[in-house]
């Protein structure tokens, strides 16, 4: 299987670890990974901070680039809910753009629904917090959102718990969001930082040594706040810790 | 849509000034939470609460679609029932009907239950300006009237004010011994100052929760039963209903009312339920339908699901920025996702930082008992204010010229080595110098000498261009 590697403009510029982590997990699961050197942003900052005008160039360049491949993998919630329920409105009737849609994955759900990858022959012995990035749990279905009264599943948790010697702790708040939000960790950064605050205070509580989630953004904020705090708590895309596992 | 005054200061400097002290607003947060997880407690003992949504949404959608005929049927039986149906097309038009029912009776002091109509409309001020007393007999809703506050919260309108803080108030208005904070205590002092005033007053108003067309009977639910101390002594009840707050069938309210308490407390039914047919024996009743601005969001098909909510508050106890800046950093009648969304429809000028005051997360789409997609259509209101040039000039600039890097990889493979050689070589007291507003209270990310692609083309030996 050939997938197309599609990472975010900001893993790119600022976390190419995460980048680097991912294509090492594909590997190992014997994928095949292709990264279309002119992709640069999907769009999603315009678009969330009302600029769907200007990111709608955007769109249409990503349809251009990421035509043509068994699959597109991202290492990022967020981003893939961008291409799957956002880009409708730019997209709509555009020859590939259902193939597309369809065939844009968060790195974890490929794994699960697409390799159908049950368990990871891996080992990481860690008390982990797993930070649950709100698009793509609401957005995008990876887990059952704790509002819901359905049957519960959780993509990324499932995989996490295969590791062995794992322990994911349990949060008092199981997916509240951390308040990242895009724009909105500057423009109200006052009550981004308490969200923030309060998500890492509920993962110490819980005993975590590790917080992991699927997206960097969130990550990034939990991370620069827990610096400035001195939390002591690493914080690890998932594709960062399966790649260790795996290792 | 009308294009009122530019806000003056925006949800983030409010939000801001609530998240301050912040003991409060931890406090704020978890006495919100918890409704929350007991509204997860209720639904979770209904079998099919997912279903139950979705009945809920399909019969607002399609009473939606059948608005007018809906209400003309409503008039129709509550007028068979003996009740007076009034039409009012805005706040103002609202006031003058009520005002002129009222005085018509000689009323000087009005018993009100919980309405956030009346709110909307700002019919207290207007009827004591016109020597009509308005006493709220919402336990809640009389503590903010007594602290000359709105309410702050559609379904605890005092949310904000902690037990020491309502003592003290008692103290100042109703005599209560300096000191008093015992819950317990201060209810009773509150049921026993109401008391005195229901007795003595000469009309009862309430709000509407359902108004349903095929019987012409209005339904409010309270769980003090105040709605039914404030109309069953008075000869008069005026009730003022928005124009959405008809459902087509007695039955309905079987999904509506299941859904409602659990989703707004947490109970698995308000205390009581009551159900109004026309006036009480040798009385009147007057319902005052109001569209204020209703049918416009109704014409707007990206917006009118916003007009579908039935008030439970869900989306406020859920929503981690609301619970955090609280009920007065979105200076609306209604606050939170629901109050952004209908705030930024009525007035985007106005309310422009609302739909904005939200990071998305989406939490409010799946507590919703009639399934607004609240996240989505705060994105849409997004939009328009962009489409509409209401969003500051200096946004709309760097914007376009981050959209114009985005979509040339080599200008933003370039604009990415100036940032991150930036980040790496810029002194400290620059870097995190009052510009930084991400770096008030985070660390900026470490940033790496090589970009992704970088690291790849030098690995994978991939020509580029």
């Amino acid at each position: 299987m050939r997938v197309a590697l599609f990472v975010p403009c900001y893993v790119d510029q600022l976390w190419p670890r995460v980048g680097l982590a991912t294509v090492s997990v594909l590997e190992r699961l014997g994928v095949e990974v292709v990264f279309p050197d002119e992709q640069t942003c999907c769009g999603q900052p315009l678009a969330n901070a009302g600029f769907a005008d200007a990111a709608a160039p955007l769109a249409r360049r990503f349809l251009e680039i990421f035509s043509g491949f068994d699959a597109v993998v991202c290492p990022s919630g967020s981003c893939t809910s961008m291409v799957r329920n956002h880009y409708d409105p730019f997209l709509a009737g555009r020859p590939g753009f259902e193939t597309l849609k369809r065939g844009t994955y968060e790195l974890c759900e490929f794994l699960v629904d697409v390799l159908g990858v049950k368990a990871l022959d891996g080992r990481f012995p860690h008390r982990v917090g797993l930070h649950q990035s709100c698009h793509g749990l609401r957005e995008l279905g990876l887990g059952t959102p704790s509002e819901l009264l359905l049957p519960r599943s959780n993509k990324v948790g499932g995989l996490l718990s295969s590791l062995s010697g794992i322990e994911l702790v349990p949060l008092a708040r199981a997916d509240e969001c951390c308040g990242f939000g895009g724009t909105f960790a500057v423009a109200e950064e006052a009550v981004s930082c308490l969200m923030g605050k309060d998500r890492l205070a509920d993962h110490a509580r819980a005993g975590a040594e590790v917080v992991t989630g699927t997206d960097v953004s969130c990550l990034m904020h939990l991370d620069g706040l827990a610096r400035r705090e001195q939390v002591p708590l690493r914080f690890l895309h998932v594709a960062e810790l399966l790649s260790e596992a795996l290792s | 849509m009308s294009a009122g005054p530019r806000e003056a200061l925006g949800h983030p400097v409010r939000a801001a000034r609530f998240a301050a002290d912040e003991a409060r607003a931890h406090w704020h947060d978890q006495a919100l939470w918890f409704v929350r997880e007991k509204r997860d407690r209720a639904a979770a003992l209904v079998p099919d609460w997912e279903r139950l949504r979705d009945a809920a949404a399909a019969i607002r959608a399609h009473t939606q679609g059948r608005l007018a005929a809906y209400l003309e049927e409503f008039e129709r039986n509550a007028i068979a029932r003996g009740a007076v149906v009034h039409w009012a097309r805005d706040a103002a038009e609202h006031n003058d009907i009520v005002h002129r029912i009222l005085s018509g009776h000689g009323v000087r002091r009005v018993a009100k239950s919980k309405s956030m109509l009346t709110e909307e409309c700002g019919l207290n001020p207007f009827l004591e300006a016109r020597g009509i007393e308005v006493v709220d007999t919402d336990l809640g809703e009389r503590i903010v009237q007594l602290a000359g506050e709105p309410p702050s919260h559609i379904i605890f309108p005092a949310i904000h004010r902690k037990r020491e803080e309502i003592g003290e108030l008692f103290h100042a208005k109703l005599g209560t011994p300096a000191g008093l904070a015992d819950p317990k205590a201060l209810t009773e002092a509150a049921r026993v100052h109401l008391r005195e005033r229901f007795m003595s007053a000469d009309a009862g108003m309430t709000g509407v929760n359902f108004a349903v067309a095929e019987t012409g009977g209005i339904v409010v639910c309270t769980n003090e039963g105040n709605a039914d101390m404030g109309t069953h002594l008075p000869r008069l009840h005026v009730a003022s209903m928005g124009v959405e707050k008809v459902v087509p069938r007695l039955a309905d309210l079987a999904v509506f009312l299941r859904l409602l308490a659990r989703s707004a407390t947490g109970q698995p039914v308000t205390t009581y339920t009551s159900h109004f047919h026309g006036p009480i024996d040798g009385g009147e009743l007057h319902v005052v339908v109001v569209d204020n601005g209703r049918s416009e969001i109704l014409a707007d098909a990206e917006a009118r699901r916003s007009l579908t909510c039935i008030r439970c508050g869900a989306c406020m106890n859920t929503c981690p920025v609301f619970r955090r800046s609280g009920g007065y950093s979105y200076e609306y009648v209604v606050p939170g996702p629901i109050g952004a969304l209908l705030a930024a429809s009525r007035d985007p000028r106005a309310h422009a930082s609302l739909p904005f005051a939200s990071t998305l997360c989406g939490s409010c789409d799946d507590v919703c008992p009639v399934k607004v997609d609240l996240h989505h259509e705060l994105l849409l209101r997004r939009r328009d204010l962009a489409r509409a040039a209401i969003l500051p000039r200096s946004k709309r600039l760097s914007m376009s010229l981050l959209g114009w890097i985005l979509a040339h990889r080599a200008t933003y493979e370039a604009a990415g080595r100036i940032l991150r050689l930036l980040l790496r070589r810029l002194p400290r007291a620059i870097l995190y110098g009052a510009w930084n507003v991400w770096g008030r209270r985070r660390e900026l990310p470490e940033p790496p000498a090589e970009s992704f692609r970088e690291t790849w083309r030098r690995t994978r030996g991939a020509g580029h261009g």
